[in-house]
Order: structure tokens, then sequence, then C-alpha cells
């Protein structure tokens, strides 16, 4: 076992132990605090694959911005375990076995799928996540679908504001 | 043993370095506190702390006994295990953004080449940013791990603060960027050594926008409103006491440093000694140089910080938030616009 596979394993541990920890938590803030290692232990993955900027940028977005405003907002609603409403049983039972099923769709799906079927992973090696390549492929192969997605980000944004406005 | 083949040397000579950078800042630090009052003693016309040893210079050392010994309180209705997290964290994520700080050109020793950077990474300035977003948990925690509704509302400016001055810091770095065409601050720093002209001449109006942005990072006058006593007692660190309290201050004046630290590195040549040719003297001599320079700097921008908070009255909240967003969100956009133009009139 070389280094880069024990810090897979662990990384994979920490990701699946702090995800499950995300969905046990009975505090909501303890819970966004679990989620955002996850997003720690994804990073260390992206930091494998040697996709640097991809690792920061998830980092930067996921963890430091969006999970700011998340706990914001539950910090202000201030929600108590107590007063949380639980559901019953039944319904308990069934997003189970509906999660579940789900769960074993998708590993089926990317278990099957032909682009992936006896190809290895690149550990240490590759250049589409530095940040060169990855500039040049989304400003000429991908330039479309990138420009589209910077308009509906601006059309979130202009929503947003006059969202607030109101 | 596959495992253990790494280059031992490296990792005992990093080991070293992050030894003795973090211990540095952390010395350094104790220093910016008794700088901070004396500073506020001169342009006050008072003579400050004078009764510690010569020159009151063993005041910090005193400090930091008083803040070890004092008590240490954790309020019964506070969130332990976050409550004693967020100083940690705090002081963490500070002191994090020290590793792709570039503090000299590389120095030979046993004949091994030692770069005196922790970690040349190629996204480096876009880690400070990831680190510097982590540094908001540390406050966010501890203010709403006290169960204090004061010290909650004081985290919740930081973090606004925070994320507010951080979008007008990222532009404001964009327009940098554009000109150096790389995010490894090594690259930046030795552009500036080999070019003609430090980044601030290309970039007047970005370093503004980026130095105010860095005072609102650092919570410091005019805009530590997450610590104004005259509306939130004391701010998210109510509840502390003790060395956890003493975590939270020197966090602030750790971030002081590397954020100078950066700006120097980023627009005033890093550790470039102006006119003169590091190539006549010997690399050694030249890189021990090329520290000073760099610790100079540093020096001068906390001065410049303190004189700042000596002499500004704090902002409201409402001047606060529309300072960022209307103001220097839109100068940044403006920046960004003038500097993509000039780089096309130039190809």
């Amino acid at each position: 076992m070389s280094t880069v596979d024990i810090l897979f394993y662990l990384l994979s541990a920490f990701a699946i132990v702090s995800a499950t920890m995300v969905l046990i938590s009975k505090n909501s803030i303890h819970s966004v605090l679990w989620l955002i290692l996850v997003f720690f232990a994804i990073s260390g993955h992206y930091i494998l694959l040697n996709a640097q900027f991809l690792a920061i940028v998830n980092i930067i977005v996921y963890a430091g911005a969006i999970m700011v405003l998340f706990l914001f907002v539950i910090m202000l609603m201030n929600i108590k375990k107590d007063a949380e409403p639980q559901k019953q049983l039944l319904v308990k039972l069934t997003g189970v076995i509906a999660g579940g099923s789900l769960l074993t769709l998708l590993i089926a799906v990317v278990k099957q799928t032909i682009q992936i079927q006896g190809k290895q992973v690149l550990l240490k090696e590759g250049s589409i996540g530095l940040i060169h390549p990855l500039g040049k492929a989304l400003f000429s192969d991908y330039v479309i679908p990138f420009e589209i997605s910077s308009v509906l980000f601006l059309s979130a944004m202009v929503g947003a504001v006059i969202i607030g406005k109101k | 043993m596959t495992i253990l083949a790494f280059d031992w040397g490296l990792v005992i000579e990093k080991l070293i370095l992050i030894a003795v950078v973090v211990f540095g800042s952390l010395g350094i630090a104790l220093y910016t506190t008794f700088g901070e009052r004396k500073v506020a003693a001169i342009l006050q016309d008072r003579p400050g702390p004078n009764r510690a040893g010569p020159f009151g210079l063993l005041q910090p050392l005193a400090d930091g006994i008083k803040l070890i010994m004092k008590e240490e309180i954790i309020p019964t209705a506070a969130n332990k295990w976050l409550f004693i997290l967020g100083p940690g964290l705090a002081m963490t994520a500070s002191l994090m953004t020290c590793a792709v700080i570039p503090w000299g050109s590389d120095i030979e020793l046993f004949g091994r080449k030692i770069a005196l950077q922790i970690a040349d990474i190629n996204i480096g300035i876009l880690y400070v940013f990831a680190v510097v977003s982590m540094g908001v948990y540390g406050i966010m925690i501890g203010g709403w791990a006290s169960n204090n509704k004061f010290s909650l509302m004081s985290s919740l400016r930081a973090a606004s603060q925070a994320i507010s001055y951080e979008l007008a810091m990222g532009l404001a770095l964009i327009a940098l960027l554009m000109t150096t065409e790389s995010l490894s601050l090594k690259t930046i720093v030795q552009q500036q050594v080999q070019g003609s002209w430090w980044n601030i001449v290309y970039q007047p109006l970005g370093f503004l926008l980026f130095f105010i942005a860095a005072l609102a990072e650092c919570n410091r006058t005019p805009f530590d409103l997450p610590e104004a006593e005259n509306e939130l007692n004391f701010g998210y660190h109510q509840e502390y006491s003790s060395m956890k309290l003493g975590f939270y201050l020197f966090a602030e004046y750790i971030n002081m440093i590397m954020s100078s630290a950066i700006m120097a590195s980023m627009y005033f040549g890093g550790y470039d000694l102006p006119f003169f040719d590091e190539s006549t003297v010997a690399p050694n001599i030249a890189a021990m140089i090329g520290v000073g320079t760099l610790l100079i700097k540093i020096v001068l921008f906390i001065f410049l910080f303190m004189w700042i908070r000596w002499t500004i009255p704090r902002f409201r909240y409402d001047q606060l938030m529309n300072l960022g967003w209307k103001t220097m969100i839109p100068l940044a956009l403006f920046n960004l616009l003038i500097t993509g133009a000039l780089i096309l009139a130039n190809s």
C-alpha cells in the first residue's frame, strides 16, 4: 500500500463517518459542522487526484461561504431539538426504503457505465484539475455552457435583489 | 517498506521551517500587543506600559502569565465542546495562512537547497482565501456556543462582515492576478524581484481596496463592529475568560501579521529590497537580507493598522454594509474592467 492508498482510505473513512454524523446529529448546528468536515474530506480527495484548484474552490465556496449562510439561518431560527416535529414511523420507514433503492440504483448504474469500466483512477497525475488547463477548457471547449451558467447566476442574483427590496 | 520512502531530509527541513514560522509569528504577535499599546500611548500623548522591565518590555509576558493563571469559566448553559473548539479554530485558521508566504529566497545549507517557504502551491493565494473564510467559523461557533444573545448577535455581524468584504477583496485580487498570470505567491514575488516595478504601481486602486478589505477581515477599527462594546457589551468573546479569551485576541494580531505579509508579498515586492542587486552577495546572505526586508515591511503595515485604529472612529453598521456593497464592489469591478482593457490594449 502506498501513501496515496493510505490517504485515500483515511479520507474516505473520514468522509463517510462525517456524513453519517450529519444525519444522526440531533442538533442541527452540529449537523452543519459535520457537513463542513465532509467538504474537507472531499477536497482531500480532489487533491489526491491532483485537482488543486477544484479542491480549494470547493473549500472557499461550499465550506467557506454556503455553510456560513446555513449556520446563519439555523442560528437565527434558533431550532430546538424538542420543538422539532417527529415524523411517523411509517413515513420514516418509507424514506429508508426509497433512499436505499436510489442508492442501489445509482451504484448499479455507475458500475455498469462503459466509460469507466476497466479504467484506473489517475492519482497524483493528470492536469485537468489545475488552473491553466481548466481555464483553457472552460473558455474554449465548454464556453457556451459556461456562459449560460453565468447568465443563470446573474438571473439568480437579480432575483435575490428584487426579493430583498420588497 | 514503500510507505516510508519519503525524502526524510525534506520532512525534517519543513518541520523546522514550520516550527520557526509558527513560533516566530507567535512571538511577533506577543510584541505586537505591546506595540499596539505603545502606539496608542504615543498617539494619545501618554507614556503607555512602562513598569514591567526596561521600557515596559516585559509587559507582554506579564499579560500572558496573567491570562494563563486566571480562572477558566465555562458557562453552564454553553455548549461545552463547541465553546472550547471556537478559540482553537480561530487560532488555527490564522496560523495556517503562513504556509504559503515566501519568507525569503532559497538558502543553501549542508548541500541542500532550502526554500524559505513552507509550501509553494500553484494556487497559493486561493489557499489564503480558503483559510480566511475558515477563520469566521471560530467566531461564529464561539459566539453561538456561549449561549448569550450579545455573543450571537456579534458573531452574526462578524460573519456577514467577513463575507461582504471577502467579495471586494477577491475582486481586487483578480485584477492583480490578471497582470501576474499566476496564483503562486512565490512566482508573484519573483516577478517583482526581477521586474522593474512592484505591483503597487500597476494596481494602486486594487491595493487600496485590498487594504480596506483586509482591515475589515481582521476586525480592526474602523471595522470592529463585532466588538462594538457600546452596543454589544463586549462582543462574541463576552463569555470567554482566561487563555481562551487570550486566543481570540491573539488570533486577531496573528491575522494582522499574516495579512501584512500577504499585502507586502502581493503588492510591495515581498522580500525584495529596492535598489539592491541580490546577486552581488552570497545566496545565504541575500536570503537573510530578504527575510529582514519582508519583516520590516510587515512591521510598517502593522504600524499603519494601528495608526488607523487610534485615529478613525468606528463605522455604524449600515455604513459598513453600504461601503462594502455599494462602494467597494463597484470600484473593484471598475478596476477589473480597466485592467482588462489595458491588458487587451498592450497585447
